[in-house]
């Protein structure tokens, strides 16, 4: 389904959209609350810029490095060239293991690589640790936003699921409450676990140490009581050194929710006594954007989700909306060098204003990235101007009051505007919108008249 | 400076020209005020944008050349509009044999405001207007043309239009509470992605309706039409005026 | 061919150019750390308290299960550290000392000797936290600057509760981990 078609859906909940509108906005406006009190944030901006700059032109050797550190402290590196290696590796761990159930936390390239169902098909129980994560496991759904997976539920909603799957008291939608019988239900998870998985913010090649940052310290309680801590990472979270971790922590948790650090910040650099550490690097279609270099720092991202938060687009159509592992401005670009036709519509879902490109804290270029690949869209898929016309025109006759002004319209703008503004258009511009009054004469006709 | 030294040309959006030929008219008339020699270049055409914008950028060659081959001769080249600039500066196909007066051109190509402030350097402009303002800054002038400071940088605040607003007698610029979300007009958005389109519309007209606003203005006569549209529809009274229209207004 | 060989054949297939890394200049820090340091703490969701307030919350037997790695509060600890950490997961109270504190957000540096168990913080119901008012720094980069090459094989910054928002974005205080943080400043 279109991105279009999916939003209009989400608007249909005027309250609901609202809600997801102002909630999102709130987010935005503590995150531009917080990244006024430094001075230095835009110097920040592009420090880190700067230094993923430096990580894409050479990734090769820091990957090695970090293996190599990694492998010195213990730490038992894997690579994965594709989702598919990257679920049987962690399955073989698991078999290994004899271990029949894990706990989860945050980790969008677990999502991207749908461990979940591969894992369960395998006989195997994943519980995802983090509160919204789990919440949204429940319902079978993924999560809308990479940073707050279950922004699209209201209270109730949880409530409602609380009450089915957690035995919570009908109608109760206190917060404090619902998310206290989670504790109990997942605290009970956390000590059963043989294996903890998590994701990774930061992996450092200098030291072979990786980084997970969370509040709810889910990745933590996994990892700690478990045997087996499987990390899985996207291979571009590399950074050089561990000093780089100041700039990038500086800015990933003011601009994810506007708070100025993650209440945990975890340095993984080599297993507990008696226990096990694995990590997992996954390419998944990243050395072939690194390849476009169009694209190319779409791969600077460090899923702080502001892009999300800031989109006026994604706010009021949600994050189901984009049909991708990461929603929002960032997925429209990375998506579609996943599967061109599959996120075709994703890089039009953008009035291409740019807020996310100025509010992306490793300055992604991202609104003309959006346009970049409406480019290669149109391209790869052999439209022509008239022929994108004809697909979209649904009869401008149709429509009364475009037929009405169709004459005169038609003039003016045949010669101005191509056919993908002029059929289908009116009949849609003009749905909840008035027309412009048409003046008597143009401007070129005025001009002529009193000016030459 | 003495502008009238320098030759400038009008750049007159198609949708302007055809929709509202009185934008034009203000645009042309406040630059005369301002001591400008202009000239409105009869054989202009679209620009292009919407075709780039839906992904045909490559199809535009012919209108760039076009454009270039128009333009090239003037001092300045000056436009109501922050869209239809950064189209021109940023989003046209590099035009083989007009290399040169194509990179002159990018840095001769100016948005009104921008034009007065940066290149004729007016400080103040003085004059009446005793309304309440409403100001919609369009996203590709304002965060692609850097005409005001954007809200998500961490920057000292400015803006370029509400320099030339400030100083009119009586004016009362609305304080909004999201000062630069996109309205969502955006192109072909407005039509392939309707429901969205009309939705932001609708919440930046609350932003200034609740505010007190009673006169919406902006550099992008293609928000205003789009704004103007919803709220027409929806009875919504408010006015729309393009800030050449008011800056125009308020001298005389 | 192996996907790790895969992986670095296709990315060195690219003979993208190297880029420079950027040097990080020094940036002004608060003239105030330890006011700064406690301001974070609180936004964070901690809380300030004397140690003379810990010790009479804990005479008071608020906390019946007390685990203490500090020193000064050896006499109140009841609880041995385990070998398993499941066997703490009743703890009401772990007293840890912090190596450092960040004036910008709040954060404490703790590695594996100051905790005694990776889980220790996590696990328990409430984690007070000793830290030596001289050691603060004023933002990240001069932390890392103090944690330099360290070589414990964990370290981890906390800076407040165990929190959430992901209900309704409503901050709850007390998700998975420790419900509490009580900084004491010595």
């Amino acid at each position: 389904m279109s991105h279009s078609v999916q939003a209009a859906e989400f608007l249909q909940d005027a309250a609901k959209s609202k809600w997801h509108d102002e909630t999102l906005w709130f987010v935005r406006d503590k995150r531009d609350k917080i990244s006024h009190t430094i001075p230095e944030w835009e110097e920040l901006r592009e420090l880190a810029s700067k230094i993923k700059d430096n990580v894409l032109g050479n990734l090769d050797t820091y990957l090695e490095d970090f293996e190599r550190n990694a492998t010195k402290n213990d730490i038992k590196v894997h690579w994965a060239k594709d989702a598919q290696e990257h679920n049987a590796i962690v399955l073989s761990i698991l078999q290994e293991k004899n271990c029949k159930a894990i706990v989860k936390s945050k980790s969008i390239l677990t999502e991207e690589c749908h461990l979940n169902p591969y894992l369960e098909k395998s006989g195997i129980e994943v519980v995802d640790t983090d509160l919204g994560e789990r919440i949204v496991q429940f319902l079978n759904q993924p999560p809308s936003h990479i940073v707050l997976p279950a922004i699209h539920l209201k209270k109730g909603e949880i409530s409602d699921l609380f009450h089915e799957k957690l035995h919570t008291e009908k109608g109760n939608e206190d917060p404090t409450y619902l998310t206290q019988a989670a504790r109990i239900h997942l605290r009970e998870k956390f000590l059963g676990a043989k294996v903890a998985i998590t994701g990774v913010n930061f992996g450092v090649a200098e030291t072979g140490e990786f980084v997970v940052c969370t509040n709810e310290g889910n990745a933590d309680m996994g990892v700690h009581l478990a045997d087996v801590h499987i990390a899985c990472m996207g291979i571009e979270k590399i950074i050089p050194k561990r000093e780089h971790l100041s700039v990038f922590l500086r800015l990933l948790a003011r601009s994810a929710t506007g708070q100025s650090i993650t209440n945990y910040t975890s340095h993984f650099r080599s297993p507990a006594p008696g226990r096990e550490t694995h990590i997992i690097l996954v390419d998944n279609g990243r050395t072939a954007q690194l390849g476009r270099e169009t694209f190319r720092n779409s791969l600077k991202c460090i899923r702080c989700g502001a892009c999300m938060n800031t989109c006026p687009i994604y706010r009021r159509s949600g994050g189901f909306s984009y049909e991708s592992t990461v929603p929002g401005p960032i997925g429209s670009i990375l998506s579609p060098g996943l599967d061109l036709k599959k996120y075709s519509t994703l890089p039009f879902a953008s009035t291409l204003c740019g807020s996310c490109t100025d509010v992306c804290p490793v300055k992604i270029n991202i609104h003309e990235q959006l346009y970049a690949w409406r480019q290669e869209i149109t391209k790869a898929q052999g439209i022509s101007p008239k022929s994108l016309s004809m697909k979209l025109g649904n009869g401008i006759f149709k429509s009364p009051l475009a037929y009405k002004i169709s004459g005169t319209l038609m003039r003016a703008a045949l010669k101005t505007l191509p056919d993908s503004l002029l059929y289908n258009p009116l009949n849609a511009y003009g749905k909840s919108r008035d027309l412009p009054e048409l003046p008597k004469e143009s401007f070129k006709d005025w001009y002529k008249k009193n000016r030459e | 400076m003495k502008p009238d030294s320098l030759h400038i040309a009008l750049f007159i959006p198609c949708y302007v020209d055809q929709f509202y030929p009185k934008v034009g008219i203000a645009t042309l008339e406040l630059l005369e005020k301002l001591g400008c020699k202009v000239s409105y270049p009869q054989g202009q055409t679209c620009c292009g944008q919407p075709m780039a914008n839906a992904g045909f950028e490559r199809n535009t060659v012919g209108t760039t050349r076009h454009f270039i081959e128009i333009f090239k001769d003037y001092d300045y080249v000056v436009a109501p509009s922050g869209s239809c600039v950064l189209h021109v500066k940023e989003h046209t196909p590099a035009i083989p044999e007009l290399e040169k007066e194509q990179a002159e051109l990018h840095h001769k190509v100016y948005e009104l405001t921008e034009f007065i402030t940066d290149v004729l350097k007016v400080e103040r402009i003085d004059g009446s207007y005793p309304h309440r303002v409403g100001y919609h800054a369009s996203c590709h002038g304002q965060r692609g043309l850097r005409l005001a400071s954007s809200s998500e940088l961490n920057e000292k605040p400015f803006s370029k239009a509400r320099k030339l607003l400030e100083n009119l007698v009586g004016l009362e610029w609305i304080e909004l509470t999201r000062t630069d979300e996109c309205c969502g007009f955006g192109g072909t958005f407005a039509v392939t992605e309707e429901a969205l389109s009309i939705q932001m519309g609708k919440d930046r007209l609350e932003d200034h309706l609740v505010h007190g606003a009673e006169i919406l203005t902006g550099g992008d006569m293609s928000c205003i039409m789009h704004l103007q549209g919803i709220a027409s529809r929806n009875k919504q009274t408010l006015q729309f005026k393009h800030i050449a229209e008011i800056l125009n207004e308020a001298i005389s | 061919m192996s996907s790790r060989s895969e992986i670095l054949g296709k990315i060195k297939s690219l003979k993208l150019v190297e880029k420079p890394l950027p040097e990080s200049p020094a940036f002004a820090v608060s003239p105030n750390l330890e006011e700064s340091f406690v301001r974070s703490i609180l936004s964070n969701k901690g809380e300030i308290w004397t140690i003379q307030e810990l010790e009479g919350k804990i005479r008071s037997g608020t906390f019946s299960k007390v685990y203490s790695k500090v020193s000064e509060f050896e006499s109140f600890s009841n609880q041995e550290l385990p070998s398993d950490p499941h066997e703490f997961a009743d703890l009401d109270l772990a007293i840890l000392r912090g190596q450092f504190g960040v004036a910008e957000n709040g954060a404490i540096w703790l590695e594996d000797a100051d905790l005694g168990l990776r889980a220790v913080p996590f696990i328990t119901e409430h984690l007070a936290i000793l830290l030596d008012r001289n050691q603060l720094v004023g933002n990240m980069h001069e932390a890392y600057q103090k944690v330099g090459m360290a070589e414990s094989g964990f370290g981890l910054f906390i800076a407040g509760p165990s929190k959430t928002a992901d209900i309704e974005q409503s901050l709850v205080i007390g998700a998975h981990g420790a419900k509490s943080l009580l900084l004491v400043l010595v």
